[in-house]
């Protein structure tokens, strides 16, 4: 691909956008939200048009192809957001759209043979009758990468593949990934996580503000190298960080006694947790998803009803106290979600930045409407919001900036913060926003707040925690100090083999 | 994702302008198919609406009816809530002003028989309105299903109570009320004459700005459009959904039975059965067309309203359905053309679990 450029309306997409990738390579593209990686992946695969520049295939000129064409050819997407049809089987996926059928039903015992035999050749297992539904998010991926390679990929582009997954399933990914290079297939993955892309490609494509900044092999290059290509300055990488010892002693601000949580099907997702966390700590809580850290957040906020258990915070009972209250008493969040929960997509930047908080902006019964615009303007020149327009809806920003907005209103406009829960604070977010996101919590943390943060992202979690605890369906099964934690000493116990 | 094109106020005007452009063109088509001029029946429409006194008058005096219950359903459906019942909520609160007209000695001061009959179409109405908000709020139930339902057994109750016990003999109405009429506009301009125009259309506009004000500058119409537009953030954010979707369908009901005073107070100071002649249920479509926006929902009452009138005007030249049917055309323009429409549509609907 080269000279590519795509606007969408004023905005340029990409501008002398270039990619090189060999047969029988592992290629990534790295960059910040909104460099354009997507932009050009769908371009790649038939899914947009360029407005400019020339895209070739195995030799073939295939600008402005379409998907179809794409597919033919053998250029397969692996999406983000799975694109598979729950209530049906792995099998029944896979032959979606081409479904074999004799004299008008469906026949799915050759594609049965077909489908094994690809599952033993890539080393993607996985039993093609089982239903999508009752997958794991790493079984399911699995089957997006299937669905791709049964339709005939040779060249695979994944976006972000790694987002859900835990480590040991990262690393079976890897390993798949390698099979299906040394089979001779070309894979593109889109990756914002330095170690990934120095664990996985051979080479990588640099892209910033829609531009191909730099081309490098991996063997010999450090993650600051690539940091540095991407954000065009020098980034603090998350260093090891102790963090404030003199409140050590302190008595603990955030209580949790034998928590219970059940989901809506009864079961106790969250099954007697107790933790303490004192003012100026940060605890961390590792764990793969789905094991109730998500469930102990949102009981600790508030949000989900408790079967059983207390919380206090500084020594009072706030078990049934409502959100409100309990934003009132000091509590902020930045939950893991931030679409769903954390902001209200279609209001302007301005709003969200006082959800939650509307009553402190009122005024004899009225929404102070000045107040709301000077506290925005304030937050998004302390956070560094972009672009700076208060009055856009939150939805036109990137992932980076909409997690800065949320960070902003739970941290920032002189809140006396005493318990913060950060869940997944920098999930999606780009290096450069994770720098700006880290030092807040570290912020809060000095300031006397008792932080408990929940994150997928291991380097993360040792990096900013003083101690680390790890959660497994829905228990607390082990807890080590944050000085001498390794990803290595936790893995275990993330997948329950320690127990 | 990139700015919507255009300024705001654009952003607004356009699809509603749209939709009036496309109905345009199908009313002409329809006009040719009678064999008629469009040029014609259009001046004709426009004449005995908007050229004379009496046909303002009737315009206004309908567009009053629906910029009530269609500021009713506006509420409702930005707290995410489809308030299907604005029908017999219109019923309630006009039989409830004309209960509180009746309970007042003759000559009671305006001053204080106005207000108090206005209290009462509010308070039947919101009464109306809570039974939905309280179902939601407390066992979930959908307000969709309980709405329609409520329909037939408000209207039926009221029926039942007006013909067995409060009607004048040999008809469906009840007594005359003893005090607070308003003034109707031909008490005040002669040329209105005929016209059922009255003073409610100020208490029409009157709802319009409280119900703005009460939407964009209260932390409650923060936190209620914060439900509609999000649950999971308001909910994060501290607003009790269930709390919010109660007092939601309350307002809305309020404003419906509010709408009802323009026939009891205004026209015909009694209460006759069906008087709301679907106003109600032509609320929805004002709601949608008016993008759930107070002042939007006053310049789509108006529209149909002109609509429903000019269809009087033309009868003569053109059956006076083709004007339902422009109506019609106007709502699906509307809802194809918006997307946040749309998108409410789609909340709204009951989803399958």
């Amino acid at each position: 691909m080269a000279g590519i450029a795509k606007r969408y309306g004023a905005v340029a997409a990409n501008v002398e956008a270039s990619l090189e990738v060999g047969r029988g390579e592992i290629h990534a593209i790295c960059g910040e939200n909104g460099a354009g990686k997507s932009t050009l992946m769908k371009i790649l695969s038939g899914g947009a048009r360029p407005d400019a520049g020339t895209v070739v295939v195995n030799g073939r000129d295939v600008t402005g192809w379409g998907t179809a064409e794409a597919i033919a050819a053998g250029v397969g997407m692996v999406h983000q957001h799975f694109q598979l049809v729950p209530t049906l089987t792995v099998a029944e996926n896979l032959v979606l759209g081409r479904e074999p059928t004799a004299r008008g039903r469906l026949v799915l015992a050759p594609a049965l043979a077909e489908i094994a035999a690809l599952c033993e050749r890539t080393g993607l297992v996985i039993d093609p009758v089982r239903r999508v539904g009752d997958l794991t998010v790493g079984e399911a991926q699995r089957v997006e990468i299937l669905k791709a390679l049964f339709r005939g990929a040779r060249t695979l582009i994944l976006d972000e593949p790694t987002a859900v997954l835990s480590p040991p399933e990262v690393t079976d990914l890897w390993r798949v990934l390698r099979r299906l290079r040394d089979d001779g297939g070309t894979i593109v993955l889109i990756t914002h996580k330095l170690d990934e892309v120095l664990a996985a490609a051979s080479r990588v494509t640099v892209m910033r503000a829609g531009r191909t900044v730099g081309r490098l092999a991996t063997a010999g290059a450090t993650p600051a190298d690539i940091a540095r290509a991407m954000v065009g300055r020098d980034v603090a990488l998350a260093a090891r960080d102790a963090g404030a010892d003199a409140l050590a002693t302190a008595p603990p601000r955030l209580v949790v006694r034998d928590l219970a949580v059940a989901d809506a099907a009864g079961r106790r997702v969250v099954d007697g947790v107790s933790l303490t966390v004192r003012p100026g700590e940060i605890v961390g809580i590792a764990g793969v998803e789905g094991n109730g850290q998500t469930e102990l957040v949102e009981a600790i906020a508030g949000l989900a009803r408790v079967r059983g258990g207390q919380v206090t915070f500084d020594g009072a009972d706030v078990t049934a106290w409502p959100v409100a209250r309990r934003t009132a008493a000091g509590l902020a969040h930045i939950p893991e979600d931030r679409h769903a929960r954390g902001l209200v997509l279609d209001w302007s930047v301005a709003d969200n930045l006082v959800l939650g908080q509307q009553h402190r902006f009122t005024r004899a019964g009225r929404l102070d409407v000045r107040g709301i615009a000077a506290h925005a303007a304030a937050q998004v020149a302390a956070f560094d919001i972009r672009p700076g327009d208060t009055s856009l809806p939150a939805r036109a920003l990137s992932g980076g900036n909409q997690q800065k907005v949320v960070v902003a209103r739970e941290l920032g406009g002189g809140r006396d913060v005493r318990v913060l829960l950060a869940a997944q604070p920098t999930r999606g977010v780009d290096v450069g926003a994770i720098e700006a996101i880290h030092a807040r919590l570290r912020a809060a943390r000095d300031a006397g707040a008792a932080v408990l943060l929940v994150s997928a992202d291991l380097g993360e979690l040792l990096a900013l925690s003083t101690r680390v605890l790890v959660m497994y369906a829905g228990r607390l099964v082990h807890e080590v100090e944050g000085r001498v934690a390794t990803p290595e000493g936790l893995g275990p116990h993330m997948t329950g083999a320690a127990a | 994702m990139s700015r919507p094109p255009g300024p705001r106020w654009a952003e607004a005007l356009l699809p509603p302008l749209v939709a009036l452009a496309i109905a345009l063109v199908v009313g002409d088509l329809l006009i040719l198919t009678f064999g008629q001029s469009p040029r014609i029946v259009w001046g004709v429409l426009l004449e005995g609406t908007w050229g004379n006194a009496y046909g303002m008058g009737q315009v206004l005096y309908k567009a009053t009816t629906l910029t009530c219950t269609g500021l009713a359903v506006a509420v409702a459906l930005r707290a995410g809530l489809f308030n299907i019942a604005a029908e017999s909520q219109l019923a309630a609160g006009g039989f409830g002003a004309a209960m509180a007209g009746l309970a007042l000695p003759a000559g009671a001061p305006a001053i204080l028989a106005v207000p108090f009959c206005l209290g009462a179409a509010m308070t039947a109405g919101a009464i109306v309105g809570a039974v939905p908000g309280g179902l939601k709020a407390k066992a979930g139930a959908n307000e969709v299903i309980v709405t329609i339902c409520l329909n037939f057994l408000v209207l039926a109750l009221l029926n039942w109570a007006v013909a067995e016990h409060l009607h004048v003999p040999d008809s469906l109405h009840t007594a005359t009320i003893r005090a607070g009429g308003l003034p109707r506009l031909a008490d005040v301009h002669a040329a209105f004459r005929g016209s059922a125009a009255n003073a409610t259309v100020l208490v029409a506009v009157a709802a319009i700005v409280a119900t703005w004000w009460g939407l964009f500058r209260t932390p409650g119409g923060y936190a209620l459009r914060a439900v509609g537009l999000s649950p999971a953030a308001a909910e994060y954010g501290g607003v009790s959904l269930g709390r919010t979707w109660f007092r939601a369908l309350v307002w809305s009901g309020a404003l419906a039975g509010l709408g009802g005073v323009n026939y009891v107070l205004g026209y015909k100071r009694y209460y006759e059965e069906g008087f709301g002649f679907g106003a109600g249920f032509l609320g929805i479509a004002v709601a949608l067309v008016g993008r759930n926006h107070p002042v939007g929902v006053g310049i789509a009452a108006l529209l149909f309203a002109t609509l429903s009138q000019g269809g009087l005007a033309v009868n003569a030249l053109v059956p006076k359905q083709m004007m339902d049917v422009l109506q019609a055309v106007v709502i699906l323009a509307v809802v194809a053309s918006v997307p946040e429409v749309r998108r409410l549509v789609a909340q709204a609907v009951p989803r399958r679990p």
